[in-house]
């Protein structure tokens, strides 16, 4: 397929994911704030942190509350991350790449953009929980209906993979969140309070259930457990890194091209993650971890970009490399 | 005039809903004109007036003219506001597929779409066997015309187009000169505008042979409207749209290098800032093919086109190309267009590459060529043309200028090179100081303007505020042609109605909007089924 609609497709897939888990990150802080009556973190301020931009928020915004840390991350067009602008850059994507897609798809994210749009143009919002509430559906019909009308073929495969590590990230992310809104009150581990926020956390993933019908009781190790390394739920880091790995080696394989760094880089995470224990995770620096998991994602975006959409960049770098 | 079509008709039914339902089921219903009941909802219709014009839907006594009266009277037993309700949705659903485009000066970037009217134009068969015939004749003798003027010349050597009209005329590629185009095919996809005049008769208004748009919105609107409209269909006996994709597809196949080798066949767009990307987007998922950008390809050192791919370059055999000629190739023409594939005439030269339409094609739709068309038909195939063009003045010859001079105020003057509605006097409606402007102007540059007397345009019933008001339309039909010879017409067609009252310009730039086009099968003739 067309290099620049591969690319489209994936920037596209990350951007809904993106918009997506903003929502989710919404609705644990104000989890957060409900379960803790005496705030001694201010978990608004912690969601900039691991979030976004700190320096811009300041600048605009001033000190973090539950309505301009909510409206920052949903609504604000000048910040390109936020799930309006995220939206409004996916739909653009669609639109450009229209043709490779079914009429659902594109249905689907016009209907998503617009949704939020009409939520932004509100001068406050009645319910944030009903807001997040929809958006989160939304996504998942967007999943829907893109696994069940898109024949899975490359382009669908560069969805997957820009869906994948887009969750990777932000399911390491939303682990954060934790660590940011414990650092100073070490006293509470193991209290109500503390139960009740791992509690939010999982339910930000969608996994609380999940969770219980496995390990029963909130324990931190298999909290963290079911956070990067559980196989089987689709949104815990191990799962969507190999699922990523997965639709790397089908590109390869239907496109007849010899793996490239995308392809390495994959299977040492894989390989990694599968080798790695909760227990050791939280030995060594659980926040000192995650960082680590990000920036490898983040090369790993590098990577896919040179190996599948600007090869001639990457054949132009290797031939002034062997010069 | 008033309108009676609904006066025979019972007025039982007040349960339509947008669901279809066994009350929109209507046969074709026998008229009364003898009728003189009042029906007891005053429903649109029933105000309707023809004035002095040629109404499609409407004769000049009042009643449906004959493949209308299925969907007169289906809407006269619309219970009041249903009609409007279905606009609506219509609108909605347009809405919702973004089939919009975008204004810019809004910093929201609100989103509109193009304005589409409910209320169908419908063609009957013998009118439509007249157009068909017509446009093959016309489409024929100007493909014939484009090989002449880019190789013999025999026709101006001839005297019959003047050399100087071409030799001025903006629109001459001297690229192509010794071109010949695969199959002697020069424009493709051709997109003829027609009017109706008072009494009926159907003219040619333009020709447009370079990327004429619009057909998306044809094939959109007819969807749109089997929704809201399920039944009436039927009973109308509509020939379907829903073949152009194919019909495409199978002439761009035919015009590739090697057509039996299962040929790469692509839609290049300028992007999707341009105004029509929606079409472009629209055809390529069609037809099955990619859409690609100037970026997505390269010409190389073969003369090839190739297209980036994830897997490397991949040859492309066959390229309907909806970029102007002169932003094609920046090697060729514009040197700083940004949206072309350097090098696309050397591989289009060499044969590796068809294109469609040919570039050059804008020399047969200059305005002033158009004037010509008639003796270019009669030139090429011995024939008198069939669908006759507009009666036009042509500037240049001093007996038409001079006329035009002095009758200003009662002639729509055109210059040759404009489209879109720019560029154009409409002398009734017009100020004596624009008059005086375009009496200048023709007389520093007689060559570039032509006049033509203001037509009476046809009208349709138009929904304005709720009510049914007439509203002037053209039709533009889009033609395909695998050979001079061997051209296939798309059943319907864009009717573009000028929504503004007593407009007689339908462009979108200008208030214009679209209606969906009946084009009425013979019986026992293909038809339209909801599934297509």
């Amino acid at each position: 397929m067309l290099s620049r609609v591969a690319e489209c497709i994936y920037w596209m897939s990350r951007q809904v994911e993106r918009a997506e888990n903003l929502a989710r990150f919404l609705e644990v802080t104000y989890e957060f704030t409900l379960d803790q009556p005496e705030n001694l973190v201010n978990p608004w301020e912690a969601l900039v942190r691991v979030t976004a931009d700190e320096a811009y928020f300041k600048a605009r915004y001033g000190q973090p509350t539950d309505a301009n840390v909510g409206r920052f991350l949903a609504f604000d067009e000048g910040y390109s991350n936020s799930m309006l602008s995220s939206l409004r850059m996916a739909r653009e994507n669609a639109r450009s790449v229209r043709e490779s897609l079914s009429s659902e798809v594109f249905e689907q994210v016009n209907e998503f953009y617009h949704r939020v749009q009409d939520a932004a143009a509100q001068e406050s919002l009645q319910s944030p929980n009903d807001f997040l509430n929809e958006v989160r559906l939304l996504a998942i019909q967007w999943s829907g209906v893109l696994d069940s009308t898109m024949p899975q073929d490359d382009g669908w495969h560069f969805f997957n993979i820009g869906r994948m590590l887009e969750r990777a990230d932000k399911t390491s992310r939303i682990l954060d969140v934790k660590y940011f809104n414990l650092l100073p009150v070490v006293s509470d581990v193991g209290t109500a309070v503390d139960d009740l926020q791992w509690a939010a956390l999982l339910k930000a993933i969608s996994g609380i259930e999940a969770y219980r019908r496995k390990y029963r009781v909130l324990r931190i190790p298999d909290v963290v457990r079911f956070f990067l390394f559980d196989e089987t739920f689709p949104r815990s880091v191990i799962h969507c890194v190999q699922s990523a790995f997965w639709s790397v080696r089908k590109i390869h394989e239907s496109a007849d091209l010899p793996p490239g760094d995308t392809h390495a880089r994959l299977k040492t995470l894989c390989h990694r993650l599968a080798h790695t224990s909760a227990e050791e995770v939280i030995a060594g620096n659980m926040h000192g971890a995650i960082d680590r998991l990000q920036t490898e994602l983040n090369q790993l975006g590098d990577a896919i970009s040179l190996d599948f959409f600007h090869r001639d960049m990457a054949e132009a770098r290797s031939s002034v490399s062997a010069s | 005039m008033r309108c009676k079509v609904m006066k025979s008709q019972s007025q039982q039914s007040t349960q339509v809903s947008s669901v279809p339902s066994a009350n929109e089921q209507v046969g074709v219903p026998s008229m009364s004109p003898s009728s003189d009941s009042v029906p007891q909802a005053a429903v649109l219709l029933s105000e309707y007036q023809t004035d002095q014009f040629y109404d499609e839907l409407v004769e000049s006594n009042g009643h449906a003219r004959p493949d209308a009266r299925a969907l007169l009277d289906l809407i006269n037993r619309l219970p009041p506001g249903e009609l409007m309700r279905r606009q609506k949705s219509i609108e909605q659903s347009l809405y919702r597929m973004g089939i919009t485009f975008t204004v810019y000066s809004d910093q929201q970037g609100t989103e509109k779409i193009m304005p589409f009217d409910v209320v169908p134009r419908i063609v009957n068969e013998l009118t439509w066997q007249h157009i068909e015939v017509g446009l093959k004749q016309r489409i024929h003798a100007l493909n014939l015309f484009l090989d002449d003027i880019y190789n013999e010349q025999r026709i101006l050597r001839d005297g019959v187009v003047p050399r100087e009209l071409i030799e001025t005329a903006g629109t001459l590629l001297p690229a192509c000169n010794g071109l010949k185009p695969p199959r002697a095919v020069w424009s493709h996809v051709t997109g003829t505008d027609l009017v109706r005049d008072a009494t009926g008769a159907m003219l040619v208004l333009e020709d447009n042979l370079r990327c004429p748009s619009g057909v998306s919105y044809v094939l959109q609107n007819r969807m749109v409207m089997k929704r809201n409209f399920p039944q009436v269909f039927a009973a109308s006996r509509v020939r379907p749209v829903n073949g152009y994709a194919d019909q495409m597809y199978k002439m761009l196949c035919a015009m590739a290098p090697k057509p039996d080798d299962h040929p790469t066949v692509v839609v290049l767009t300028p992007g999707v800032y341009n105004s029509a990307y929606y079409e472009h987007s629209f055809l390529a998922q069609q037809m099955g093919v990619e859409l690609v950008e100037g970026r997505d390809l390269l010409v190389d050192d073969k003369d090839n086109v190739r297209m980036r791919t994830t897997s490397g370059l991949r040859k492309v055999d066959v390229i309907y190309r909806r970029i102007d000629d002169i932003f094609m190739d920046p090697e060729a023409f514009r040197k700083d267009s940004m949206l072309g594939v350097p090098g696309l005439m050397r591989a289009y030269r060499a044969g590796n590459v068809a294109l469609a339409n040919a570039p050059g094609t804008g020399i047969a739709d200059d305005k002033v060529i158009y004037a010509y068309v008639p003796e270019i038909v009669r030139y090429y195939l011995k024939e008198d043309i069939r669908l006759p063009n507009v009666e036009t003045f042509v500037c240049l010859r001093d007996s038409d200028r001079k006329y035009v001079l002095a009758n200003l105020d009662k002639l729509v003057v055109k210059a040759a090179n404009e489209s879109g509605g720019y560029g154009m006097l409409i002398g009734p409606a017009s100020t004596k100081l624009e008059q005086e402007e375009f009496a200048r102007a023709i007389q520093a540059n007689p060559r570039n303007y032509i006049a033509q007397p203001t037509l009476a345009l046809s009208r349709v019933p138009t929904m304005v505020d709720g009510k049914l008001e007439g509203r002037h339309v053209d039709l533009r039909p889009y033609i395909l042609s695998s050979a001079p010879d061997d051209a296939w017409v798309l059943p319907g067609g864009l009717t573009r109605v000028a929504l503004r009252k007593g407009s007689l310009v339908v462009n979108s730039s200008q208030g214009g909007g679209s209606k969906d086009t009946w084009v009425v099968a013979q019986p026992g003739g293909e038809r339209s089924g909801l599934q297509d």
